[in-house]
């Protein structure tokens, strides 16, 4: 990238926590750049496939980020956005491949989302902004960085879209007997309001997002 | 940027993809063994959760071998192909557990009932009753709906029933699956008037006082009326066979 980057940084030094770190909070792909919301309003009914997405994801947008910036010098610039394509549609179907084998029931709940990580915009954003043009190691973070972020947020939606539109987490019941669930929580609805409330919370805490009148 | 040339951008797409589809056939080729172990088992767990045995799936093959007793295919005229029971092969070449179910159903479909064979369970339970298991298979609103419909020994009341589905609309259609009191407003209800079969249907606002119909599922018209359709034909290629067993 630059001359700066010539000098080493210690594994985990300050310049690799700050590749992990922003994409938690001032670059959060969802409720900063908003991107993902598809995904984000499908699979969050319960805590369990929110999760799984999460991880799923982030397996994807790490591997991803890795293979394309260790062949961002061989990729022809004419189509390096079908190479990209065809290795996040690769790993994805790995991904779902693995998941109909060693968590059945997962992937019949995610059904079609696990496809629809390839068109996940979080994906092919992280490539074409930071893959093609920095080194595999900044690169593994910045995914690893940006699929957390992204499960965060699923997270949080999931814990509240399952606590009070089921009365349970994790399948287990925590609300007592007498809880009638509220079942606006389980439309696709909820969650949008919910991360709407969620953006409302981070910008108010974080000044320099707002935009200016 | 460094230039590339076309043959350069020729050469590269063709490895990329040579590569890449290489190794997804190796990746599902050494996954086929454990994914066609879940789909067996859940087709297991579905079987016996149908004669109202639910259980894990991991513990599903272990029960299955101890509660279904024996498993036929018949044909469309009631008559017996092959037989399965005590872990071994009675009758005929093929296990029905194996058969494909939905193959032969396209065939029934398309008229060709004289060739078609559907499987049969019969399930022991605790208590000694015996429940008759058949698979039922047909269309819903989006893709295919299927399940297992099971019958106390009088052939006529049902035991219960499971449901299944491949893409019915998440919260409407899929209620068949998901919400177990539709299920429940199976159980009881017989399929004969009579003499004469009357399937169970699936019709709106029905009430739980019809001994031959259920409430359909509001804002899943298409499912309700594919789910009613399916039990009806599927049975009916089974009443041949009810009749000898009742002889």
């Amino acid at each position: 990238m630059s001359n700066t980057e010539k000098q080493k940084d210690p594994l985990f030094g300050p310049r690799d926590m700050k590749l992990l770190k922003t994409p938690f909070s001032k670059e959060n792909p969802i409720i900063v750049q908003v991107l993902g919301i598809c995904s984000a309003l499908a699979v969050t009914v319960k805590l369990q496939p929110a999760v799984v997405m999460a991880i799923s994801v982030t397996v994807v947008v790490m591997m991803s980020n890795l293979i394309i910036s260790l062949m961002r010098n061989t990729i022809p610039p004419r189509i390096r956005i079908i190479v990209q394509l065809v290795v996040v549609s690769f790993l994805v179907i790995i991904v779902d491949q693995v998941l109909k084998a060693f968590a059945y029931d997962v992937s019949k709940q995610l059904s079609v989302y696990v496809g629809l990580i390839i068109t996940n915009c979080i994906v092919m954003g992280r490539l074409e902004a930071f893959a093609m043009s920095n080194k595999p190691w900044p690169s593994v973070l910045d995914g690893l960085g940006n699929g957390l972020g992204y499960g965060i947020i699923l997270i949080i939606v999931g814990f509240v879209r399952e606590l009070f539109g089921s009365g349970t987490l994790w399948d287990e019941r925590i609300m007592p007997e007498g809880y009638i669930p509220n079942g606006l929580m389980v439309m696709p609805a909820m969650a949008l309001i919910l991360l709407g409330i969620i953006i409302w919370i981070h910008r108010g805490r974080n000044k320099e997002l707002q935009e200016n009148e | 940027m460094k230039n590339f040339s076309n043959r350069y951008i020729y050469i590269y797409s063709t490895v990329l993809v040579l590569v890449v589809a290489t190794v997804l056939a190796l990746v599902a080729v050494g996954l086929k063994p454990f994914q066609q172990k879940n789909i067996k088992a859940e087709q297991m767990q579905q079987l016996l959760s149908s004669a109202g045995i639910k259980v894990e799936r991991n513990v599903a093959e272990e029960n299955y071998n101890k509660y279904i007793v024996a498993e036929y295919t018949v044909n469309s005229n009631g008559e017996v192909i092959d037989e399965y029971s005590d872990g071994k092969q009675v009758k005929g070449s093929d296990r029905p557990f194996e058969i494909n179910v939905k193959a032969q159903y396209k065939d029934f479909k398309a008229g060709k009932a004289n060739e078609v064979k559907l499987p049969v369970y019969v399930c022991k339970k605790d208590n000694g009753e015996i429940t008759y298991i058949v698979p039922v298979r047909g269309a819903g609103l989006w893709g295919d709906v299927w399940g297992n419909v099971a019958l106390k020994s009088d052939l006529n009341t049902v035991e219960g029933v499971v449901f299944d589905h491949e893409s019915e609309t998440p919260g409407l259609g899929s209620k068949i699956t998901d919400d177990p009191s539709f299920a429940q407003s199976f159980v009881n209800k017989t399929i004969f008037d009579g003499e004469k079969f009357t399937s169970v249907k699936v019709i709106k606002r029905v009430g739980t006082d019809n001994p031959h119909a259920v409430d359909a599922l509001s804002g899943a018209t298409l499912t309700s009326n594919g789910v009613s359709a399916m039990i009806e034909d599927c049975l009916k290629f089974y009443l041949p066979y009810f009749k000898t067993l009742k002889k």
